[in-house]
This record gives structure tokens, C-alpha cells and sequence, in this order.
């Protein structure tokens, strides 16, 4: 159990939240970058989880629960909203969504 | 006790001001009645502090100080000044004031503005209460402008008439040119001296006469540009005559016991900064020449109204260069007397412009002497003493200028004193003979009547004071004042003061009466029985000169406003139009605009480029907080 050091798990949480959010930044498509938010937020989750088995704690696992019931949620949200928005530009892409601009 | 009664001497007519603008304006006599009310109460209390005073031998007392403001090193307080010379001044103010308040009531009595005009009245008490009271220079400068503002307000109360509208306005501005001078004069005496306080500065400058002799030269002669305005001194002197648009009581106020007097008054009051030899030589010849120009002009002038005050003028002209002369006492006795004999002159002629339904060229009366009675005694005691006739008032305080002049050896100053008397006297007569003497020569003339009760009252108590006035001791209370000597000195004799010009300066009394002979014998010669004017004729352009005032009016008008106003505006206009709307109003807009632009480039619209900035943007939140 302690064969694996905290910092390992803290590492790949990071790695996993940098590759969420470089998805985020650099994909086109608004599914891929639903998908990368989701990324992160798991991300999140690992670094709350191993925090809290090495602390001996369980309000980072408490926590935990909490963030997966609110990416539920978001996600049927949202992926309700791509599907609206689908069906009114025929595009999914964000570089076609640009209509805030000037 | 005494600063109590002090405040509420100073505060009533103010509390009058503010009844009547709250509460009374549509009820027009009880507006007279609370005016009327607060300045005899107010001269009531001023004359029993003076007898106290007296009685007590009491010659000042500590200065009343209520600290007003601070900031850094400068300390302004609300204070009092109480001394024999403003408890004389108070008792002036409020004791001709307060006659020319009751003349008022009658003579005003049927204009629409009834409630204004005694508000106006009362304000314009309380300003010239505050100046005599001062005890700072930023309080009397407070005061000084307050007095302006309701002489403005006074001389502009017919404000539907343009020509009352415009001098009112001529007034104000010439005022103001004299008050800059003063708030320069004010601004040097803090720089370098740093206390405003009158008691303070003289304490200051006994003991570092020479130390700071320049900085008295200079903002002696500053200070002397306020009184030079207010007290209607040349270059400034041309608001006054105008002022006569005002009603007349209103030219009695002004013109005899109040506003023409502060700047006398000041003069006086801050003589301590003036010692110095130049400042004074300046102030003096000033005052000279305007006694002269003003009396020169009196004799071709055809307005009674403007014939005294052109005679107020040359008056003030007398104090001023007996201020200049080192003569504070007998500028302040002349001041009284003036005060005495100028309001009864103006009342007496508002007596005869309101007995001929306001006519007030003195070729258009004639023969009044006959119809108006009480008006033509009390105005005769007016003249005599304003002509400087033993024993009227005037006597005795122009001879004490007179031998002022002597006593200083400035005998181009005494000869020129002398042919002023000598003008005055001529053409106070001039007026006498034409109004008061010969054949009726319009028909309100004919139709004249004496008038009623309320106004010929004033008259009389005035005729009694300008007759009394110069034996009354009046001179050895400024003399104790001004000279040290203790209060508890006992006055001198009835009998030992009707006679002293004759013992002090025998010179000068008889030349005094002299010139008083040839200008009765002048104006006897010339008008006696006169239809028109004789002097036109024989004097051609130089008559011409002084019916128009030598041209000055012209002169500004023509020639020195356009230039400078033109310069100042052009000034104005730059300023306005590359600093104001080019720097500021542009500056602030383009400055806007760039930034909006800046600004709009961050909007693209691209969810990423959001997205992106936020995790900059936490980055170097997070990069603060935990690298620090």
C-alpha cells in the first residue's frame, strides 16, 4: 500500500489535468472538448482521493462524490445544449461559433 | 457679557435678513418692522456698551476668538475686535443706518419691492457691522466683499431700469479690481509675516520695524487698492456717482455713514502696516488729487444727487489724505462727520426729490425754501457743516486735517486741501441758491409740499449731530484711542473744544474759514437769482471738461476696457480652447477611446481564447500567491 508514494499519484493527476486542458484549448470539436473538461475534473478527483487516503481523512473522498454527482449533472447539461446547438448551426465546431466577436 | 452684547449686535440685523427672506416677504410692513426693529436694537445695545465703555474708562478688550478653520500652519478665526474705534463705528452704523432705515419706511413706502429692500438693507448692516468688527484680515475681507455684494443689490434694486442695472454692475466690478489688490495685500501680509490677526501683526512689526519695512511698503500699498475701492479713490472713483441709480436712502447709506467709510475705517485700522514713508506719500497725494478732481467736477454738475456725491468723493478724498498724512484721528472725526452731514445732505435731497415727484435737476427747482421749510433749514445745516462754518461739525474735523497737513510741514497738500474747501463751498452753494433760492422754474417746483413727518424727523435728529457733532468730543475719543492716552482721561470743556482749532492750528483755521468766504462769495456772484448757469459760458471747454467728469468714464470705457478686456479674453479663449477643450475634454476622450480599442481586441469571440486567458489568468493568480 505504501509502495506507490504520494507523489506519483499526484503527478499523473497533474499530467491528466494538463492534457484535459490543453484539449480544452486546442480541440475543435465541442464533444472532444466536453470530453477533456471531464478529463480534468477527474484529474481533480485522483489528486482529492490520494490526498485523502494519505492524510487519513475522508473529506477529500466526501468531496470526490460531490464532484462526480455535479458531472453528471453538467454533463447532461451540456451535452443537452451541443445537441441544441447542433440542430440550429449544423456544426459542432467552435471556430464557426464565433458570434460574440465584434 | 460684553462679547455677548458684542455678537448680538452683529447677529441682529442678520437675524432680520433671515426673518424676512423666511417668513415675511409678502408681508410688507412687518418686514420694515423687524428691520427697523434689529438695527435701532442693535444701535440701543451698541450705545449702552459705549457708555459702559466710557464710564469704565474702558479703552479695549481682549480680542473674541472663535477658531473657524486650520490647515498646516494656517489658522483662521471668527473674532472680535471691540475698542473705542469700533464701538464709534458701530454706533455710526447703526445710529445713521438706523435714521436712514426710518427715513426708508416712508420713502419707500409704495414700491412692490417694500420687503426685499429692508432685507437688503439689513443684510448690507450686518456686512458693514462685520467689517468694523473684524479683528483678521480674512474675516474683514469676508465682510469687505459681503458689502459689496448688497451694495450691488442696493444700487441695483430697481433692476428693471438698465441704467440702475449697469451701475450696479460697475459698482461690483470696480469693487473688485480694488479687492484683488487687497486679497494680494492679504495673501503678502500671511507669506511673510504668517499671522492675519491684527493685534498680532501689530505686535509683530512694532518690534521689527525695519526688518520688514519693504513687505509694509508693499502690502501697505496693496491693502490701500481694497480701500481705494470701496472708499471710491482715484483710478477707482467712477462706480460712485453712478451708484445714485439706487434709491436715495440707499445713496445715504452708502455714500454717508457705511460703505465709503470702510475703506477709511481700514485704513485706519491696519495703520500700523502702512508706516512707512512711501506707501503713505502715495496715499496721501492719491487722496489729494481725488478731492480735487471730484470737487472740480461737483461744480458743473447738474444732478443734485450726483453734485453730492461727487462731494462724497472730494470728502474722501480729505480722509484718505489724512490717513496719509500720519492722521488717523482727524480721518476718523472727519469720517463721523461726514457721516453726520453727508446722510442729512442725501436725505434732505431724497426730502426734495420725492417733495418735487422725483425731479432731480437742480435747473428744473427753484424757490424751495419757501415750500419746504424744514427741509431747507436742516439741509442749510448740512452745507454749513459739510463748507466747514464755525461752529458746525465740518469745521472742526477739516481743520483738524487741514492742521494735520501743517503739522507735517506738506504745505502743497494744505494749499491744496485749501482750494478744495474753497471749491466745496461753492458749489454747495451753487446747489443752495439754485434749489432753495429764485423763482420756481418747472411745475413740480411750483407744486412742491413739505414732506411728511417720518422723513423730516431724520432730518432734524441729523441736523442736530452735523451741527453738534464737532464739539462733541468725538475727535478726543479717536485721539485717546489712536495717540495711547487712557480712556479715563476726562473730555475737554464745551467751551475749550469750540475754540481749540483756534488755539492748536490758528493757521489753518482761518485759512479754513477764508476759503469759505470766497467760495460763499463765488457762488453768491454767480447764483444768486441765476435762470442758467453762468460758468459754461465763461469757462468753455474746461466747463465742458467737468460736466463730463473729465472723461474718465470715456476713457475706460473707450480705451482701457476694450484693451484689457480684450487681452483677458483672448487669454480666456486660448485657455478654453487648447487647454480646456483640446487638453482636458479631448485628452479625456481619446484616452477613453484608445483603451476601448485595446480593449475590443480581447473579444474575439473564440471560446479558447477565454478559456486560455483564464488558465493564464489563475496561473499567475496561483504563481502570487504560493511563488511569493
Amino acid at each position: 500500500m505504501s509502495a506507490i508514494p504520494l507523489q506519483h499519484y499526484l503527478i499523473v493527476s497533474g499530467l491528466l489535468f494538463s492534457l484535459g486542458l490543453l484539449g480544452v484549448i486546442m480541440r475543435r470539436n465541442l464533444l472532444v472538448i466536453y470530453m477533456c473538461l471531464e478529463l480534468m475534473l477527474n484529474a481533480a478527483n485522483l489528486a482529492l482521493v490520494a490526498m485523502s487516503r494519505f492524510n487519513g481523512n475522508l473529506d477529500g473522498q466526501i468531496m470526490v462524490f460531490f464532484i462526480i454527482t455535479v458531472a453528471a449533472a453538467e454533463v447532461a447539461v451540456g451535452l443537452a445544449l451541443i445537441v441544441a446547438l447542433y440542430r440550429k448551426r449544423q456544426t459542432a465546431h467552435v471556430e464557426d461559433l464565433t458570434s460574440l466577436n465584434s | 457679557m460684553v462679547e455677548n452684547l458684542t455678537w448680538l449686535v452683529l447677529l441682529l440685523p442678520l437675524l432680520s435678513v433671515a426673518l424676512i427672506t423666511v417668513f415675511t416677504r409678502n408681508k410688507a410692513r412687518v418686514s420694515g418692522q423687524i428691520s427697523i426693529g434689529a438695527v435701532l436694537a442693535a444701535f440701543a445695545v451698541s450705545l449702552s456698551l459705549f457708555i459702559f465703555c466710557r464710564s469704565g474708562g474702558i479703552d479695549s478688550f481682549p480680542q473674541v476668538r472663535v477658531p473657524w478653520l486650520s490647515v498646516g500652519d494656517f489658522h483662521a478665526d471668527i473674532g472680535l475686535q471691540i475698542d473705542s474705534l469700533s464701538l464709534m463705528m458701530m454706533l455710526i452704523v447703526t445710529g445713521v443706518g438706523g435714521l436712514i432705515h426710518i427715513y426708508s419706511w416712508a420713502y419707500m413706502k409704495d414700491d412692490p419691492g417694500f420687503s426685499r429692500y429692508f432685507a437688503f438693507l439689513s443684510l448690507f448692516t450686518f456686512s458693514m457691522l462685520g467689517i468694523v468688527l473684524a479683528d483678521n484680515f480674512l474675516m474683514m475681507f469676508i465682510y469687505w466683499e459681503l458689502v459689496g455684494v448688497s451694495s450691488y443689490l442696493l444700487i441695483g434694486f430697481w433692476y428693471e431700469k438698465a441704467s440702475a442695472a449697469d451701475a450696479a454692475k460697475k459698482a461690483f466690478l470696480t469693487n473688485r479690481i480694488g479687492d484683488f489688490g487687497f486679497l494680494l495685500g492679504i495673501l503678502l501680509v500671511w507669506a511673510t509675516l504668517g499671522s492675519l490677526n491684527f493685534v498680532e501683526l501689530h505686535q509683530l512689526l512694532d518690534g521689527n520695524a525695519a526688518k520688514y519695512a519693504a513687505v509694509a511698503t508693499a502690502a501697505g500699498l496693496l491693502i490701500f487698492c481694497g480701500a481705494a475701492g470701496k472708499s471710491a479713490q482715484f483710478p477707482l472713483h467712477v462706480w460712485l456717482p453712478d451708484a445714485m441709480e439706487g434709491p436715495t436712502p440707499v445713496s445715504a447709506l452708502i455714500h454717508a455713514a457705511t460703505m465709503v467709510a470702510a475703506g477709511v475705517y481700514m485704513l485706519c485700522r491696519v495703520f500700523f502696516l502702512l508706516e512707512s514713508p512711501q506707501a503713505l506719500e502715495v496715499i496721501a497725494w492719491i487722496g489729494g488729487f481725488t478731492a480735487l478732481l471730484a470737487a472740480l467736477i461737483a461744480v458743473q454738475q447738474n444732478d443734485i444727487k450726483r453734485i453730492l456725491a461727487y462731494s462724497t468723493l472730494s470728502q474722501l478724498g480729505y480722509m484718505v489724505m489724512a490717513v496719509g498724512l500720519h492722521g488717523t484721528t482727524p480721518a476718523m472725526f472727519h469720517l463721523t462727520t461726514h457721516a453726520f452731514f453727508k446722510a442729512l445732505l442725501f436725505l434732505g435731497a431724497g426730502s426734495i426729490i420725492y417733495g418735487l415727484h422725483h425731479e432731480q435737476n437742480i435747473w428744473k427747482m427753484g424757490a424751495v425754501r419757501q415750500k419746504m421749510p424744514v427741509t431747507y433749514w436742516t439741509f442749510m445745516a448740512g452745507t454749513l457743516a459739510l463748507c466747514g462754518l464755525v461752529p458746525f461739525s465740518g469745521f472742526y474735523s477739516k481743520d483738524s486735517i487741514l492742521g494735520q497737513a501743517l503739522a507735517q510741514h506738506n504745505y502743497a497738500l494744505f494749499v491744496l486741501g485749501l482750494i478744495v474747501a474753497v471749491l466745496t463751498t461753492f458749489y454747495m452753494f451753487r446747489l443752495v441758491f439754485v434749489v432753495f433760492g429764485g423763482k420756481a422754474r418747472s411745475e413740480a417746483a411750483e407744486h412742491a409740499h413739505e414732506s411728511p413727518g417720518i422723513l423730516v424727523w431724520p432730518l432734524r435728529i441729523l441736523a442736530v449731530l452735523s451741527t453738534f457733532g464737532g464739539v462733541m468730543g468725538i475727535e478726543h475719543i479717536f485721539k485717546q484711542y489712536f495717540e495711547g492716552a487712557t480712556a479715563a482721561e476726562p473730555l475737554p470743556g464745551f467751551a475749550q473744544q469750540l475754540l481749540e482749532p483756534f488755539n492748536a492750528s490758528p493757521l489753518a483755521a482761518y485759512f479754513g474759514l477764508f476759503a469759505v468766504v470766497i467760495g460763499f462769495g463765488g457762488a453768491y456772484a454767480f447764483y444768486r437769482n441765476a435762470l442758467v448757469d453762468p460758468l459754461p459760458e465763461r469757462l468753455g471747454w474746461l466747463s465742458r471738461a467737468m460736466r463730463n467728469r473729465f472723461y474718465f468714464d470715456e476713457l475706460y470705457e473707450n480705451y482701457l476696457i476694450p484693451y484689457t478686456q480684450e487681452a483677458l479674453a483672448k487669454v480666456a479663449d486660448a485657455l478654453d480652447r487648447k487647454l480646456i477643450a483640446g487638453g482636458l475634454v479631448r485628452g479625456a476622450h481619446g484616452t477613453t477611446e484608445i483603451f476601448g480599442r485595446m480593449l475590443r481586441m480581447l473579444q474575439t469571440g473564440s471560446l479558447q481564447t477565454y478559456a486560455f486567458l483564464l488558465v493564464v489568468g489563475v496561473a499567475a493568480l496561483l504563481y502570487y500567491i504560493l511563488a511569493r
